[in-house]
């Protein structure tokens, strides 16, 4: 660029910030504004309690679903009258019926995986912690920020109304796999239900693409003076990862869906094939069902990493605090979460070991995936040697934190399991699955999360949360998860297939029915856990105990320098430079040294 | 320190945002042509002729490319006139483009290959169609544009509007040669 041009985008940038000054002055003038300051607002701290509030909602339907169909599988023979009077005629004498039980299901793996996992998730600390903690007064287009939240809510609402309509919501299974769900005649699950569930997911798929070209330009574009890449906390560095993951991978998810929109609208053939429905010889032809199964999980499995990247980064965050530790091996961890995202775009086809697939390419994907456990591994090393000799502080964050290493390294273990194409072919399809994704995704990515939520609810709401409450949720959450689903890789192992209605009636699972009905015990139990941590969240948002501190965790980033509850812009006056990395803890006899602090001038010898 | 801050900030955010989306759109794109190459290599792929008419369209986007880059000169040289002028006739390129790959669509329609045809065909309509949606994007936000440069009470000085309009209009030009290229080739 010219030094012209330079000169010109410098006087575009301060042109910018003046108008951002008057903004500020604009909104202080009408803060009785309800609309402008909690709706539509453009400050990325509400967007942050939107997408967080909107996904505690969903996570309590989807986990709700949950319970739902564990009765049916835990008590097949018993009859629950007050599921007929909330369900109505998809529990006709208080029992769930099969198009019930496959709708529950389905809608439990889409609202867990992409509205509470992704949205709720990501959405929610990407918008908290990156402006907060790279030193920015706000997103790079803030606007655009409230845009991905407003496409999530829309997305939202089009989900839950086909909970309501006639022929119930999608049921074909959270992947939707063609032909059935392209076909309104084969199920009542793939009629309109499965057309909102498009439109939905296309929404949800606007909403994830502004919101990760936002996080991506920011961290890029605006961080503070002295912010060196290497000198973000690794909380960013896995948002970055994610957002990029995002930004790949959701549009060519995008365009399986628009190719199934067709192929149930406008009379194609792109993954139909000479099919008979209900007697009815079909005019499609030449179509591939497989070809759908690729484009879905060249989006599907960096998807899991979408969602296992924040909840790393955040734990990475809370060990190393409250460890008093450096953490362990900083350029490691990012160069393994690097390994990751490179990773994940080259193993989907280990979804698709049992479709037919060339056993010689089914080799190569089983290399690529065997080799995830590589970077998987050095996290987990790292994370263990960050705690080890730590002074360790056991808040409920911490603990959530120790709970997710413990979840990863279970769970992740089976998945070298998974990944071996001649395994998979006996385990594709059974709850050992389930177990291991369960374990490895869905407990672990929710015990980042409440992490999360213990550790930054300080900054989110100016309050602590019951610690007390904190401390059973914790555990009921740990023991629960375990009991819940280590019995499922025996069940899976001998060789009981998922997504099944009624397990009693078969000869060779009978021998399982009352370690399901444990696990359905479980379930509710847990369930209930979670709405004690739901009623404490709410509680402390307005009655909670006050911070009196700016630092309530003597972290050293910069979150930590704004004021105890921070207005629109983050910092009163200049925004703090930046001096060392965020990990000086335990550093030349002082406890923590914060990133704003400079070097000193033994340090600055050390550093030449 | 102060040379790396302003290393910087040679690129605006939103043009970095806009980067981004077009890597975006782009592995969209991959995905539909990857999706094909998949269906082609199958049995009984069908093939035909492309309608004559994609290539006027590309006549038409490549020379809407030419007159919004001088637009984008017209507006640094706030010769606000002539920029109106530019942008106008690059949205009525953008419609006449619009307007060309319907007439394509039709073409094909009356050859006896519809919508619902062979998936070689179906891959034709939406590929095009959803390549049509993103010029079409283009075309509202050169209307905003036009919009804006009318406004009197409120003067843009910043370039970066036009700029981020432009780039994108760039973009989709070459997206589209980029996929006629592939579907003359891959046929």
């Amino acid at each position: 660029m010219s030094n012209e041009a330079t000169l010109h985008s410098q006087e575009v940038i301060h042109g910018a910030h003046a108008h951002d000054h008057d903004h500020d002055g604009h909104d202080h003038h009408h803060e009785g504004n309800f609309i402008s300051k909690y709706v539509f607002s453009l400050d990325h701290k509400t967007i942050a309690k939107q997408f967080l509030i909107t996904g505690i909602i969903w996570a309590i339907i989807g986990a709700f679903f949950s319970v739902l169909f564990r009765l049916q599988l835990g008590f097949p023979d018993a009859t629950f009258p007050w599921l007929e009077s909330i369900l109505g005629h998809w529990a006709k004498g208080g029992r769930i019926t099969p198009e019930a039980y496959y709708a529950l299901v389905t809608m439990h793996g889409t609202i867990l995986v992409f509205f509470v996992l992704t949205a709720g998730l990501s959405g929610t600390f990407s918008n908290l912690l990156i402006p907060l903690q790279v030193g920015a007064r706000d997103m790079a287009s803030p606007l655009m920020n409230c845009m991905s939240y407003w496409a999530f809510f829309l997305a939202s609402v089009v989900m839950m109304s086909s909970l309501f309509v006639q022929t119930g919501p999608a049921s074909g299974g959270w992947t939707a796999y063609p032909p059935l769900s392209a076909l309104g005649d084969a199920s009542i699950g793939s009629k309109i239900g499965m057309d909102l569930w498009l439109i939905s997911m296309a929404l949800f798929v606007v909403s994830q693409l502004l919101g990760g070209l936002n996080y991506i330009s920011t961290i890029l574009n605006m961080r503070t003076k002295g912010m060196t890449m290497t000198k973000m906390p690794l909380t960013i560095w896995s948002f970055f990862f994610t957002a990029v993951l995002g930004v790949l991978s959701f549009p060519v998810l995008l365009s399986g869906f628009i190719l199934l929109l067709f192929d149930r609208h406008g009379g194609t053939s792109f993954y139909l094939s000479e099919l008979f429905v209900a007697g009815k010889a079909l005019s499609n032809e030449g179509g591939s069902a497989i070809l759908y199964q690729h484009l879905f999980w060249f989006l599907g499995h960096p998807e899991v990493y979408i969602i296992i990247l924040p909840a790393m980064g955040m734990v990475s965050e809370i060990l190393a605090v409250n460890s008093r530790k450096p953490i362990f091996g900083y350029l490691a961890m990012v160069g393994s979460m690097f390994a990751i995202v490179i990773l994940a775009f080259l193993v989907w086809a280990h979804h698709m070991f049992v479709t037919g697939l060339n056993p010689f390419l089914g080799a190569f994907f089983v290399l690529l995936t065997l080799l995830i456990a590589v970077p998987s591994a050095i996290k987990v090393f790292n994370w263990i040697t960050t705690i080890w000799r730590g002074n360790l502080r056991f808040t409920p964050g911490m603990l959530f934190s120790i709970g997710f290493v413990s979840t990863f390294i279970s769970g992740g273990l089976t998945g070298i399991w998974l990944g071996n194409s001649s395994i998979d072919i006996h385990l594709h399809d059974t709850y050992f699955v389930i177990a291991h994704f369960h374990i490895v995704m869905g407990v672990s990515a929710f015990f980042g999360t409440f992490a999360g939520v213990y550790h930054w609810y300080p900054k989110l709401f100016g309050r602590y949360l019951n610690n007390t409450i904190a401390y059973i949720h914790f555990w009921i959450t740990l023991i629960g998860a375990y009991l819940i689903f280590w019995p499922m890789h025996y069940e899976g192992m001998a060789g009981m297939p998922r997504r099944y209605y009624d397990y009693s009636s078969w000869e060779s699972f009978k021998q399982f029915n009352d370690l399901n009905h444990f696990i359905s015990v479980v379930v509710i139990v847990v369930f209930a856990a979670q709405l004690m941590f739901v009623c404490n969240f709410f509680y402390s948002i307005f009655k909670g105990r006050k911070v009196t501190t700016t630092n309530p965790w003597d972290s050293t980033t910069l979150e930590w320098t704004t004021p105890i509850n921070p207005g629109h812009g983050n910092w009163v006056g200049e925004i703090p430079e930046v001096y060392r990395w965020p990990y000086d803890y335990s550093k030349n006899g002082k406890d923590f040294i914060p990133q704003t602090v400079p070097l000193s001038p033994d340090e600055e010898k050390e550093s030449h | 320190m102060d040379a790396m801050s302003l290393q910087r900030k040679k690129i605006h955010p939103h043009k970095y945002s806009l980067w981004i989306a077009m890597g975006s759109i782009t592995m969209m794109f991959i995905g539909f042509t990857s999706a094909y190459v998949v269906k082609r290599a199958q049995a009984n792929w069908f093939t035909f002729q492309l309608p004559v008419i994609f290539w006027i369209s590309t006549a038409v986007i490549l020379t809407s490319s030419a007159t919004i880059q001088m637009a984008v000169k017209q507006f640094r040289n706030r010769n606000m006139q002539r920029y109106k002028q530019l942008i106008t006739l690059t949205a009525i390129l953008g419609v006449a483009f619009a307007v060309c790959q319907w007439i394509g669509f039709k073409q094909m329609n009356d050859m006896g290959l519809p919508l619902n045809g062979p998936a070689s065909v179906s891959f034709i309509y939406v590929i095009v169609s959803v390549h049509l949606l993103h010029v079409l994007g283009g075309v509202v936000a050169l209307l905003i544009m036009f919009g804006r440069a009318f406004r009197t009470r409120v003067r843009t000085y910043s370039a970066v509007p036009i700029e981020v309009a432009a780039t994108y209009w760039h973009f989709v030009d070459a997206l589209w040669i980029y996929l006629l290229i592939f579907l003359s080739i891959a046929r």
